[in-house]
């Protein structure tokens, strides 16, 4: 075996050992899911066992899923649109008209990130109390809109870059002001990097937590809180949890799934030309 | 009739001063070129000009009329990039008609017009490709096209030929040229290459640090370079030069030393000239002649030998090295001693400060436009 063979064989091990340990704890849901709730938590636990659909049905039928998931489904869709519509200009100002500011404003929005969200629960929630937004779709949807913001304006802000202004400078020349530079140029020139930002900002948004648990009650509450309707004061009922967990991630994951390759494609855009 | 004239024109980018004031009259249906060293602001003079970017201070006219302040489109002009630019995503005949679709021309139009640049262009077959299937060559021509359609008041090119290789770029020179005999239009070419300005220029624009060298014909900047600087840039290989001092002046002709002791009288307009005075003789390679006598003697360092003709490296007197242009069966070998003859009339002066003077005779192909081309 050549020193090549060995060192791929090698990577390849590892990789699927890494694949593994990630994706062992979702396996280890999905099973549960069903058990019974005294199977799930017998030691040593079973790897072979009478499959129930029970959990779910009691899942369905203590809460209603399909409020939950068109609320997540929602409020992704629409927080994503709001903040790419928001990046995609800012981003094209400081690809192409950087002033001396442009680098420091990209660190300092992407700073905002650092701020643990908990640090301005109490302000956002007054706020929200006063302008009427709790338990609201828009109101998460304007919360997770900002909160994306910096990591989506950064990152077309890379992948405009990539796009070499001559041709942004020939289409002027031809008479496109701004908007059609946007619209007939940029967008579709990195449409790969802007598919790949809108999927990041939408599994970042179904995956949110915080707000939604602290800004909804029950009419506009998504997937995530869903979830936490399950960890009950009574003790916790792995099986049902593990039934409900599955049903909240499965959309995302069917839909990460499906466009894997546009999304490692987006992230590489530029890299491989 | 499109004109361009261009007022104290200057550029900043912040502390530097790129364009340092800059004054040109460019005339209807002249090709004009740029040319200069990297740097030396020709690039950022054809951006100001066509509105890419803003001038800090002076002023613009296209026809007249004040453009500085005008969006590019709206200046009348279009522009060939040195990357060709070409909208990737799209099919060189919406490469072509993209301006067209902006300015909200109908679509028989757009299709007319396309047809016709790409006729002239030979273009026709690949109206349908896109930008990345197409050779460098045919990317130029649909960059070219796509200057075309729009049928600009003055079309600018920057630097376009030198993505492509050599034959390609003889080629597309020629091509360049014989497109603006037949559009007969105002053209600004930027290029580094001073055998392009050479060719295609009806005026040359040296420009050096920002500034402008000197502006002339081909022939005129050949025969009657303003300075040492513009002396050594166009004409390749470049023009001999040797530090000299004066010996006689004061007659129709200024007689000045050579390294190793040899004199050459050199007919220019000296009047100012004294004995003594330091200068500097300037004598382009293939003015110089290898014989058996002459007034410079010297050993060849190398030989470069191109078929038609054989440049000769040669340390002179006092360790300067010179070229001569001899004849393709010129026998000298490397270390070979050689004397060189050096005729006046051939010769430049240029005294201290760089300033070359006067000739006391105009060159009669000095004021001629390129291929012999009348005004008006």
């Amino acid at each position: 075996m050549t020193k090549q063979h060995q060192d791929k064989l090698m990577i390849t091990g590892l990789a699927w050992f890494v694949a593994v340990v990630i994706f062992f704890p979702l396996f280890w849901m999905l099973l549960t899911g069903f058990k019974t709730e005294t199977e799930a938590v017998t030691t040593p636990p079973s790897l072979f066992f009478a499959p129930t659909l029970e959990n779910y049905e009691e899942v369905m039928r203590r809460a209603d899923y399909f409020k939950f998931a068109w609320n997540s489904i929602f409020i992704s869709g629409v927080a994503t649109l709001v903040s790419l519509m928001l990046a995609v200009p800012a981003a094209y100002a400081m690809a192409f008209f950087p002033t001396k500011r442009t680098k420091s404003t990209l660190l300092w929005m992407l700073s905002t990130k650092m701020l643990p969200p908990v640090g301005v629960l109490m302000p956002i929630f007054l706020l929200f109390r006063d302008m009427g937004l709790q338990d609201t779709q828009i109101g998460l949807i304007i919360v997770y809109a900002l909160m994306n913001l910096p990591i989506v304006v950064w990152m077309l802000y890379t992948f405009f870059k990539e796009v070499p202004r001559e041709i942004l400078e020939a289409g002027r020349m031809d008479g496109a002001l701004p908007k059609d530079e946007l619209y007939h140029l940029l967008v579709p020139l990195s449409l790969p990097g802007i598919a790949s930002t809108a999927l990041l900002s939408i599994i970042l948004c179904w995956n949110e937590a915080f707000w939604s648990l602290f800004l909804t009650t029950s009419d506009a509450t998504p997937l995530t809180a869903f979830i936490a309707s399950f960890s009950s004061p009574q003790g916790l009922f792995w099986a049902k949890l593990s039934a409900a967990s599955t049903m909240a991630i499965a959309p995302i994951l069917v839909f990460g799934w499906m466009s894997q390759k546009q999304l490692v494609r987006g992230l590489t855009f530029g890299a491989v030309k | 009739m499109a004109t361009v004239s261009l007022h104290n024109i200057r550029k900043t980018f912040g502390e530097t001063d790129v364009i340092k004031g800059v004054d040109l009259d460019i005339a209807d249906r002249d090709f004009t070129v740029f040319v200069g060293p990297s740097g030396c602001g020709k690039s950022t003079l054809l951006r100001l000009i066509a509105g890419l970017e803003d001038i800090t201070s002076g002023t613009l006219q296209i026809d007249g009329q004040d453009v500085g302040d005008m969006p590019p489109a709206e200046r009348g002009l279009a522009m060939v990039f040195q990357t060709y630019a070409l909208y990737p995503h799209m099919t060189v005949a919406d490469n072509m008609a993209f301006s067209l679709r902006l300015a909200g021309v109908s679509k028989q139009e757009r299709q007319a017009k396309v047809r016709d640049a790409a006729r002239i262009l030979q273009l026709d077959q690949l109206l349908n490709r896109k930008p990345k299937e197409l050779s460098g060559g045919q990317r130029q021509r649909v960059a070219i096209g796509r200057a075309i359609v729009r049928s600009p008041k003055v079309f600018l090119f920057d630097e376009p030929l030198s993505n492509l290789d050599a034959a390609l770029r003889v080629q597309m020179r020629l091509e360049l040229t014989r497109l603006h005999e037949r559009l007969d239009a105002t053209m600004i070419y930027v290029t580094h290459d001073q055998v392009e300005a050479m060719t295609m220029a009806d005026r040359i624009v040296v420009l050096q640090a920002g500034r402008i060298e000197q502006v002339g014909s081909p022939l005129e900047l050949y025969h009657h370079p303003r300075n040492i600087f513009v002396a050594g840039f166009i004409g390749s290989p470049k023009m001999n030069f040797f530090p000299s001092e004066v010996t006689a002046a004061g007659g129709p002709t200024t007689t000045v030393t050579l390294p190793g002791g040899g004199t050459v009288a050199v007919p220019v307009e000296g009047g100012h000239l004294r004995p003594r005075d330091k200068v500097t003789v300037g004598v382009r390679p293939e003015h110089l002649i290898c014989g058996d006598d002459g007034q410079l003697k010297g050993e060849v360092l190398v030989v470069e030998r191109l078929g038609g003709g054989t440049f000769l490296h040669i340390e002179v007197a006092g360790g300067e090295q010179i070229v001569v242009q001899a004849s393709g069966d010129n026998p000298a070998r490397t270390h070979d001693r050689i004397a060189i003859q050096v005729a006046g009339e051939t010769c430049h002066l240029f005294d201290e400060t760089g300033k070359a003077v006067p000739r006391a005779q105009r060159h009669p192909l000095a004021d001629a436009k390129r291929g012999g081309r009348s005004d008006g």
